[in-house]
């Protein structure tokens, strides 16, 4: 079973719900999809770690082919092919290696040779497995990394994966194929508009989707006005809790202090479990 | 005209609480929100939207089930995995155009489709360029570069010279969008391990596009230990800490209120050290 964690709005508490869930039920894989700003590994502490490369395939021009016909860089979407006068271009950097241009290309002076865009690392940690990815700094595309996480994950057992914030094709990729989405937000304006945003996504997707309320009691009813009209059950709520805060600053999941905790995070896999049962 | 941007690699630590208070305190600034996916500074500036413009993205392919005469070939050439059992996923279509110019029947056509709205609006404190991708949409880089074009031209047009851009988390497309040409940056930081691990790659992307750096602390009493710990590096690397705000319940509140917390409660100590983090950040830039 796979189930995302996710929120539109940053720092509402995905990762720190994502860790104390999967420790407290004994995940067997935890895989951290915020490839811009993978922060699962400070909770986590790798062990064992290997580390590979993702790699885009992109276009190489041989000039010796090359007749400056310009019919790659008329084909390709994302201008990342370039002629001017007796020169070719590549742009990698906007290359989303669809593989067009050497598909048109009539003198066949194209080729593709891989270009490193990022790393997946995979590792163990607290007896589960650790993935995480890192897009390289300076990078645009984050979806091909995304990709190469969620090819690591086992076709059985608890997967837990935690997205990146926002509402565009991160969180499709994440999503994607999962079998729940639990929806961490704060109720609060900001925390409202980005649950709106991003459940939309969600719901495109058909994946169904609880929500949790982390820093409960702080902000407005908004949010659970919201879920309540969505027919949205919101099926965790952590309060604003001083002490959650400062053993999250120190990297520590709070359930390692707080095992009071344990017993809530495995209720709510048990909903979870009715719920797509 | 001067262009900065307010970032901070990890999610949620104030980018828009600040953007919002700068936009009050600063002289005729013009606002630029370019988080189009998960914007939230229209709703502590309300602004009045004034002309809509509708965003096309990257085109869409479409099969005919008519023409279709089932070969797979586009299945086999596309990339994305977009294409099952003859038809478009179009969450997974990147438009590259592929299967368009392959499909021996001609079978396939190549539609715009819209995937966004930017828009020009006024608010009490300037003109403000915003957008709203639609969820779940490609793209947001190519909206954010709109939303950054729009905020240039209401500057030329209204004669303002500052823009202040609310930057999206994470250090992908639309961030790197949101940094292009502009004058300077501040990070936001909040003092737990994830932020400053997530500071040191934005930090580490505006080293990588030249781009001046500063830094804020907020809510920096939630840990002095890393509070300390940020400053020395900071210090270490020769950048600027423009100011330390401290945890406020204000500036929730503020937010319910749907203002920014230096107008909602000016003497808080929120609002204050933000004031003090504005000066900091006024002769910084030379304004």
């Amino acid at each position: 079973m796979k189930i995302v964690v996710a929120s539109g709005k940053g720092g509402t508490g995905k990762t720190s719900i994502a860790v104390n869930l999967a420790l407290s039920v004994g995940a067997k894989q935890v895989m951290d999809c915020d490839v811009e700003e993978p922060n699962v590994h400070i909770f986590l502490k790798p062990e064992n770690p290997r580390r590979k490369p993702v790699e885009l395939l992109v276009p190489e021009i041989d000039e010796e082919k090359c007749t400056h016909c310009r019919r790659c860089a008329e084909f390709c979407q994302y201008n990342a092919l370039f002629v001017v006068g007796e020169t070719a271009m590549v742009f990698p950097e906007l290359c989303h290696s669809c593989g067009g241009c050497k598909l048109v290309c009539p003198e066949g002076a194209i080729t593709e040779k891989p270009r490193q865009i990022g790393t997946i690392t995979v590792a163990e940690s607290r007896g589960m497995g650790l993935v995480y990815g890192e897009l390289n700094v300076g990078e645009a595309l984050t979806v091909p990394v995304i990709s190469a996480v969620k090819e690591q994950a086992e076709d059985d057992g608890l997967v837990i994966l935690d997205a990146a914030p926002g509402a565009a094709c991160p969180l499709v990729e994440t999503v994607h194929g999962a079998d729940f989405c639990l929806m961490v937000t704060e109720p609060t304006p900001f925390g409202l508009h980005d649950l709106q945003v991003a459940t939309e996504v969600v719901r495109q997707l058909g994946v169904p989707l609880g929500v949790a309320v982390n820093f409960a009691g702080i902000g407005d009813r908004g949010v659970y006005r919201f879920c309540e009209r969505e027919g949205m059950p919101v099926i965790m709520e952590i309060p604003y809790d001083r002490r959650i805060a400062e053993l999250y600053s120190r990297g520590i999941p709070f359930t390692a202090e707080m095992t009071e905790w344990r017993g809530r995070f495995r209720e709510l896999l048990e909903t979870v479990e009715a719920m797509i049962a | 005209m001067k262009q900065v941007t307010v970032l901070s690699g990890k999610g949620g630590t104030g980018k828009t609480t600040i953007t919002g208070c700068f936009a009050a305190l600063a002289d005729r600034p013009v606002l630029a929100d370019c988080d189009v996916d998960a914007s939230n500074l229209h709703l502590i500036l309300n602004p009045k939207i004034m002309e809509t413009i509708e965003f096309k993205g990257l085109n869409l392919a479409e099969i005919d089930p008519e023409k279709c005469t089932m070969c797979g070939l586009c299945m086999q050439l596309c990339r994305f995995n977009a294409i099952h059992d003859y038809a478009v996923d179009p969450i997974h279509c990147e438009g590259c155009k592929v299967c368009v110019v392959n499909c021996p029947a001609e079978a396939i056509s190549f539609n715009e489709r819209v995937c966004g709205y930017a828009y020009l609006s006024e608010t009490v404190y300037g003109p403000m360029s915003h957008a709203r991708l639609t969820p779940g949409m490609e793209n947001s880089g190519k909206l954010v570069t709109l939303v950054r074009q729009n905020a240039a031209k209401l500057a030329e047009e209204t004669g303002r010279e500052l823009v202040l851009v609310d930057g999206p988390p994470g250090i992908g497309c639309p961030v790197i969008a949101s940094l292009s040409n502009v004058d300077a940056a501040v990070a936001v930081v909040e003092p737990t391990l994830s932020g400053i691990h997530d500071l040191k790659r934005a930090l580490q992307l505006l080293e990588h596009f030249e781009i001046v750096p500063s830094v804020i602390v907020n809510k920096y009493d939630l840990n002095v230990e890393n509070t300390a710990s940020i400053r020395g590096f900071c210090e270490e690397q020769g950048i600027p800490v423009l100011g330390m705000i401290p945890f406020d319940e204000n500036v929730t509140k503020a937010m319910v209120q749907a203002k920014p917390v230096v107008v909602f409660s000016p003497e808080s100590p929120a609002s204050l050290a933000i004031r003090e983090a504005w000066d900091g950040f006024g002769s910084f830039l030379g304004l």
